[in-house]
């Protein structure tokens, strides 16, 4: 059988000629001379619609006609619209190309602000669920969120479509996003249609379909534009799993491998207006151990109501070394108008890092107040006692990052939401994730 | 296989059947339809030129489909506002029929069912509506008036000249899909899969200029 012929005609509105890229596929076509659509089916090319010249004429990006190969296959260019929403009075309008290959059927591509997707219909009807309160379409194991619904009218239509287009036309779109892709739903009364949209750089369509002049950069955040963080915050927490594992390692293999020994015991009574309990005293001499490393020196105290100041010198008893603490231990307490209270704590715990090895004695002078009851006390002298303080800063230290672009990644989410139906209104929680960065603008 | 031969009644012409049970053919010299009685063809009417979309299937393109191969040897051609489309008429290996829908290059391969269950009723049918058949659940996305434009090749039945056929067409969650022809009572049920050219490993396909 013969090839099938390109069919031409004459525009009967203006008499341009016009061929059909679409062979008998279109069902109508703008004369791209004169703007009027006309029904391609009809063999007497009746006139649909003749162009409003009050409106507004629109030029594609990318060239009717143009052939590329996009995603291993050629494609023609065949057809042009724009279509217009209208937000709260504000309109908003993208463009809409019609893609054409007579073995592998149609598909489009859609650009907004410099925001492209690619689009093919889907065959198959996504189930309907929702997210807490937030309504999704499955799709092939992929969950999509509902992102904006709203009403489209075709307001530009060049070239040539499989379907009768008509200015004016309106449809009820709903998109769901799951960023790249974009799950479209366009509902008449007597149809609904679902096409899946993919997210794609602008750059890679003027290749494929080698166009010279440069596209419009992306302005702002499209609702199924990739966020270019998406994974990083998953993987910076697993590095944080992964750092405070290798850090429970090394502080077990601290502890285990500590000394943590009481090298020394003090004890005795402090009392009130004896002058004499004043007086500086030393301890026996007693060994540290070990390489040079921490002492912790702890004391217990019985201050009921009223304070204990201990002057306390680590002397090494070859060299002559003086490491000097002062600690103060308070403990007060009451009932005030029904409410308990205290303040202070009869126990205090002071560390003195980087202490040799060797034989030492510790030289105390007590202080406390001239009245009031004996005070017994006790110091405890640890040698190499692991402390927690540099690994909770370490802690801190590693749970930054992930924070840091975890914000990040939910800002971009927040700036996505913003244009949607969903956006979060000040004052009004909302169910979405991105909620917990609202504040982080 | 010896193909089965008749004369068209009207012009004379050789009819060779490629299916042996075909119960209606067309003259592809007179486009006379042809209805078997059986050998004694008798014209029942007059095709057009089959207006034809331009479909890249032909009479006599062949595939195979789930392990079966099959020749295409008939078409109806339906028009309705939105344009047109056909359904090819697809014999198969194992000697049952198939249709082959062509929709603006949305193609669907469906069969002849016999419903389990009552189906929508024509006054009752809108989107979004569900059914129920072989435990696969479809829900309504199109409902559609159309009309017989042509017949090519060989069909299962005799044509019958409606202007008037009520459709529905309903969809899976996962590329099933079935029509429902009203055009009888009770409705007709086909059901069968969205499906890609590619997949049907085709052969004999038009050509189109400039591809």
């Amino acid at each position: 059988m013969s090839s099938v012929q390109v069919r031409g005609f004459n525009c009967p509105s203006c008499g341009a000629a016009i061929q059909l890229r679409g062979f008998q596929f279109s069902q109508s076509v703008v004369c791209d001379t004169c703007l009027a659509v006309l029904d391609a089916s009809d063999a007497n090319v009746a006139v649909l619609q003749t162009f409003d010249s009050k409106l507004r004429r629109h030029r594609p990006l990318l060239p009717l006609g143009s052939r590329g190969t996009w995603k291993g296959d050629p494609w023609d260019i065949i057809g042009f619209q724009v279509r217009q929403i209208s937000v709260e009075g504000v309109e908003y309008h993208w463009q809409e190309y019609l893609l054409f290959n007579p073995f592998r059927g149609y598909r489009y591509l859609s650009e907004y602000e410099g925001h492209w997707n690619d689009i093919v219909p889907v065959r198959g009807v996504p189930s309907a669920g929702s997210q807490r309160t937030h309504p999704t379409v499955s799709w092939h194991d992929e969950t999509f969120k509902l992102f904006q619904t709203s009403r489209a009218t075709t307001v530009f239509a060049l070239g040539e479509f499989p379907w009768m287009v008509v200015v004016g036309d309106t449809v009820t779109v709903r998109d769901y996003i799951a960023p790249p892709f974009m799950l479209s739903a366009e509902e008449t009364e007597d149809e609904v249609t679902w096409s899946l949209g993919e997210y794609t750089a602008g750059e890679r369509l003027l290749s494929a379909f080698k166009v010279e002049q440069p596209l419009p950069a992306p302005g702002g955040t499209f609702a199924n534009q990739p966020n270019p963080r998406t994974g990083k915050p998953k993987a910076y927490w697993k590095g944080f799993v992964v750092l405070m594992l290798a850090l429970v390692v090394v502080v077990v293999g601290r502890v285990a491998t500590a000394t943590d020994r009481v090298a020394a015991h003090l004890e005795g009574s402090f009392h009130p207006g004896n002058a004499q309990d004043k007086a500086p005293f030393v301890s026996d001499t007693f060994r540290l151990t070990g390489r040079t490393s921490n002492v912790e020196l702890t004391t217990h105290s019985s201050v009921d109501g009223s304070w204990l100041y201990l002057g306390m010198s680590l002397v090494n008893d070859s060299t002559g070394q003086v490491l000097e603490v002062g600690r103060e231990v308070s403990y007060y307490y009451g009932v005030d108008d029904g409410e308990s209270w205290s303040e202070g704590s009869r126990s205090d715990a002071a560390r003195v890092p980087a202490v040799a090895a060797g034989r030492w004695f510790l030289r105390m002078e007590l202080d406390g107040p001239d009245q009031g009851r004996e005070i017994d006390w006790s110091v405890d002298v640890h040698r190499d006692r692991p402390g927690f303080l540099w690994w909770f800063i370490a802690i801190g230290l590693i749970i930054l990052p992930p924070i840091f672009v975890s914000l990040r990644s939910a800002a971009f989410e927040t700036t996505r939401w913003a244009e949607s139906d969903f956006a979060p209104k000040a004052g009004a929680s909302s169910d979405d994730d991105s909620d917990d960065s609202s504040s982080d603008d | 296989m010896s193909r089965v031969r008749a004369n068209c009644p009207n012009c004379g012409a050789t009819i060779e059947f490629r299916w042996a049970q075909a119960v209606q053919a067309s003259c592809e010299y007179c486009h006379s339809i042809l209805v078997r009685h059986d050998l004694d063809l008798a014209k029942v009417g007059t095709g057009t030129v089959v207006p034809l979309t331009p479909s890249p299937l032909q009479l006599g393109t062949e595939g195979r489909w789930h392990g079966h191969g099959f020749t295409v040897i008939g078409r109806l051609v339906y028009r309705w506002a939105g344009g047109g489309w056909s359904e090819w008429h697809c014999r198969f290996d194992d000697d049952t029929s198939a249709w082959l829908s062509d929709a603006q290059a949305e193609y669907v391969l469906t069969r002849h069912v016999t419903p389990q269950e009552p189906l929508p009723g024509y006054e009752e049918l809108h989107t979004g509506i569900v059914f129920n058949h072989d435990r696969v659940r479809y829900r309504i996305t199109s409902v559609t008036r159309a009309a017989y434009v042509g017949t090519e090749g060989e069909l299962p039945f005799e044509y019958h000249d409606v202007a008037d056929v009520p459709f529905a067409d309903a969809r899976t969650t996962d590329g099933g899909f079935a029509t429902i022809d009203y055009s009888e009572s009770p409705p007709l049920l086909f059901v069968g899969d969205a499906v890609e050219l590619r997949q049907l490993e085709l052969r004999n396909l038009r050509e189109f200029e400039g591809w």
